[in-house]
């Protein structure tokens, strides 16, 4: 069984209002998933699903090869986008109260919550009131309160809003951890470069419907267009452009740099190969800058839900 | 896992904790105890200040008929003109002058007495004023007619029925009061206590939304779990105040009678000093009556279903507010809810204090009776009577199947509510709800 998550099929309507038509994803064990879309498209419905908040209309959700089951809500760790705190309770309290409703005992959860107090450098706060607390303090209890009954999988959902850069890497750090460790994420969020950073697979739901899933390299490689961005110093004040246009595709581009070269995007052919173009390059100037164009999660992420 | 008793141990704490709270605890019964005393000191003070009344009497009959009583002195002048008796009345500053003017025939006072004053008097001065006249002017009258009062006042005879119920119980009118008495404080406690504990479930559904942390919660626990955690453990922190109040209203009460003389209880001395006319006894004998009414008092009865009446009223109201609070946004949105809400209630407690007073077994009483949402009220009122033991299963039959349908609609409401932001809902989004 390598999947941790299977979901088939699943709908979901509000109404009149389609929130899911028949979504199916799968969720390998150890992967961290990335589950995109714009907003509105059905992300939230989903994760509340999965987390048993709602119940779907049609479809399966599987958790380690059985259907999910009410008891499950202790294997699964959720960070809610809309969260927060009782801003009258103290800070340990209230991580006691919320550990015990996951099913820890009074001592497991001292303990735990002891641990990751010390490990994020928050053991003062024990006895303080969340009012009391700044808006990244408290998502870091938050955070805390989210992990502590080491659950199978963890479901973030824009887990570093409200977090400086610092905090916003200290929380990265701590689920890549959490994932080395055998649990599972399935991350939602807008900011496609914690996406690239952290995903191994992605799925984009758009308007109800799952348009795109897979391994991100395995996607990358679908959506890699065959371009190469170069720097060439010419060799004579020749228009390297229309010259090369002849052959190739070719659009200016900029890129940070030392020298003073002519930088441009080249699309090569499915026929050409890239050694080719290299050899051809050479032969103009001196070549002091060669990679290929991979698109990024944004642009992917752009262009199909343009396209849907 | 058992959430249950967590949810409630939370929520008890988090009332009992809070500081609004326990300032309210203690400060209620102080306020209430300190305004009781301050009526019964000032009701005193009033019946301590004397009145005089000047009285012109020209017909010259009345001269030796206005005895000075507790509150009033009267004075009657001789060989003075209306006008300077006025006058003479005027800047002496007394309470005000009683002109009788001469007459030839005794219907004539009917229309020509007048008081003269500087603003206008009291109910129960005129009244005093107005009972010597008429007794003395039925006496003249009696005489003209040729009957002598004083065979009149040996022929009246002084009736006081006395009632019996069918298995022979002894009863009697004062009963009637006694029950009234049980019946109104049950229904008006369980008025309050739905008014006061309702608004708060609410407020605690709507804190839960505000800060955001009902996602978190609902990931780990089912939302009917949460709303009946919420219920128990806030009817809990109530029944702590209660029981905190009435401890304080007690001791407070003792305590400042014994240490300031000021006999609280002079606020309802006149409805007692009435009563003992009515029934034309004394003291003695109305204590005797009311422990022989108290034990003719269902007692058992009222009690056990007082706690049923009690709880199932509650909960019903209770989990109707708390599927308020999952509406809104904020306690601002709330009035067009409220208002189905109290509604029922306030009918409830009208038809109780009016009608069951007037007919506790008459149609419009047995109707209410049953009515779910005023069924506690009513029936609770109703039951010091004697309501037959069918009619009060039946009604806390339909009153329990009620508050399931309730707590299943509350429900639906409250799950689909408490994930709704940003929306005002109106009556009909929330019926959509219900088939989410």
């Amino acid at each position: 069984m390598n999947n941790l998550l299977v979901a088939s099929e699943v709908t979901k309507s509000f109404g009149d209002f389609k929130a899911l038509n028949n979504i199916s994803i799968e969720v390998p064990k150890g992967s961290v998933f990335g589950l995109l879309g714009p907003n509105g498209a059905g992300k939230t419905t989903l994760i509340r699903i999965i987390n048993q908040i709602t119940m779907p209309d049609s479809g399966e959700i599987i958790l380690d090869g059985r259907p999910l089951q009410p008891y499950d809500i202790q294997h699964i760790g959720y960070l809610p986008e809309e969260r927060g705190l009782y801003k009258t309770m103290k800070v340990g309290e209230q991580a006691m109260y919320l550990a015990q409703l996951k099913g820890l005992s009074k001592t497991q959860a001292k303990e735990r919550l002891k641990y990751w107090f010390d490990r994020l450098g928050i053991d003062g706060w024990w006895n303080k009131k969340i009012q009391e607390l700044s808006k990244g303090m408290a998502q870091k209890i938050q955070f805390v309160v989210t992990v502590l009954h080491q659950p199978k999988l963890l479901i973030f959902d824009e887990p570093f809003s409200g977090f400086d850069p610092i905090n916003a890497n200290l929380i990265k750090d701590e689920i890549l951890r959490l994932k080395d460790e055998g649990a599972t994420v399935i991350f939602s969020t807008h900011r496609m470069e914690s996406v690239e950073e952290m995903c191994d697979h992605i799925a984009l739901i758009d308007k109800s419907n799952k348009i795109l899933d897979g391994k991100l390299i395995d996607i990358k490689r679908a959506y890699k267009s065959n371009t190469y961005k170069v720097g060439l110093m010419a060799n004579a004040s020749e228009d390297i452009k229309s010259i090369l246009s002849e052959k190739f595709e070719v659009k200016p581009t900029s890129f940070k740099t030392i020298n003073k070269e002519q930088q441009y995007n080249i699309k090569i052919s499915d026929k050409d190969s890239v050694n080719e173009l290299v050899n051809y390059l050479t032969t103009l100037g001196q070549l002091t800058h060669f990679e290929e164009v991979i698109p990024s999660v944004s642009d992917i992420f752009i262009e199909t839900v343009q396209n849907n | 896992m058992n959430h249950l008793p967590l949810i409630i141990k939370r929520e008890y704490l988090n009332k009992v904790r809070n500081k609004s709270f326990i300032i309210m605890t203690f400060l209620s019964p102080i306020i209430m105890v300190g305004i009781i005393s301050l009526v019964s000191y000032l009701s005193q003070l009033n019946n301590d200040t004397v009145n005089t009344i000047n009285i012109l009497d020209e017909s010259g009959l009345f001269t030796n008929h206005f005895e000075d009583t507790k509150g009033l002195k009267y004075k009657v002048l001789t060989s003075v003109s209306l006008e300077n008796a006025k006058k003479l009345t005027e800047e002496s500053e007394v309470y005000g002058l009683l002109y009788i003017p001469k007459i030839n025939m005794i219907d004539e006072l009917s229309e020509s007495i007048t008081f003269y004053s500087e603003d206008s008097p009291s109910i129960t001065v005129m009244r005093d004023v107005e009972n010597i006249i008429e007794d003395k002017v039925n006496v003249i009258k009696l005489e003209e007619a040729g009957i002598d009062a004083k065979t009149i006042e040996e022929l009246r005879i002084n009736i006081d029925t006395k009632l019996e119920t069918f298995e022979g119980k002894k009863t009697s009118k004062l009963g009637s009061g006694l029950k009234l008495a049980f019946g109104g404080a049950a229904g008006y406690l369980l008025f309050m206590f739905i008014i006061i504990y309702g608004n708060m479930i609410m407020r605690s559904v709507i804190e839960e939304k505000t800060s955001r942390i009902i996602e978190v919660i609902i990931s780990s626990v089912k939302p009917i779990k949460l709303l009946l955690g919420k219920i128990f453990g806030t009817t809990l922190a109530g029944i702590t105040q209660f029981t905190v109040w009435i401890i304080l209203m007690l001791v407070l009460t003792s305590a400042i009678s014994t240490i300031f003389g000021v006999d609280t209880s002079a606020a309802q001395s006149q409805q007692q000093e009435l009563l003992v006319q009515s029934s034309g006894t004394d003291t003695q004998h109305i204590i005797s009556e009311v422990f022989l009414e108290l034990n003719n008092l269902p007692i058992t009865n009222l009690v056990i279903m007082f706690v049923f009446f009690f709880i199932g009223g509650y909960l019903l109201y209770a989990s109707l507010y708390a599927a308020i609070g999952a509406a809104v946004d904020s306690e601002t949105d709330t009035q067009q809810f409220m208002l189905p809400i109290i509604m029922p209630l306030m009918l409830g407690m009208y038809v109780g204090f009016f009608t069951v007073i007037e007919n506790p077994h008459g149609t419009v009483s047995q109707v209410f009776s049953y009515i779910p949402f005023t069924s506690p009220v009513v029936m609770l009122m109703r039951i010091p009577f004697g309501v037959p033991l069918w009619q009060q299963i039946l009604s806390l039959v339909i009153l329990f199947t009620t508050f399931m349908a309730t707590v299943w609609f509350a429900a639906k409401i409250y799950r689909v509510g408490i994930l709704m932001y940003g929306k005002k809902p109106s009556y009909k989004e929330i019926i959509k709800w219900l088939k989410y």
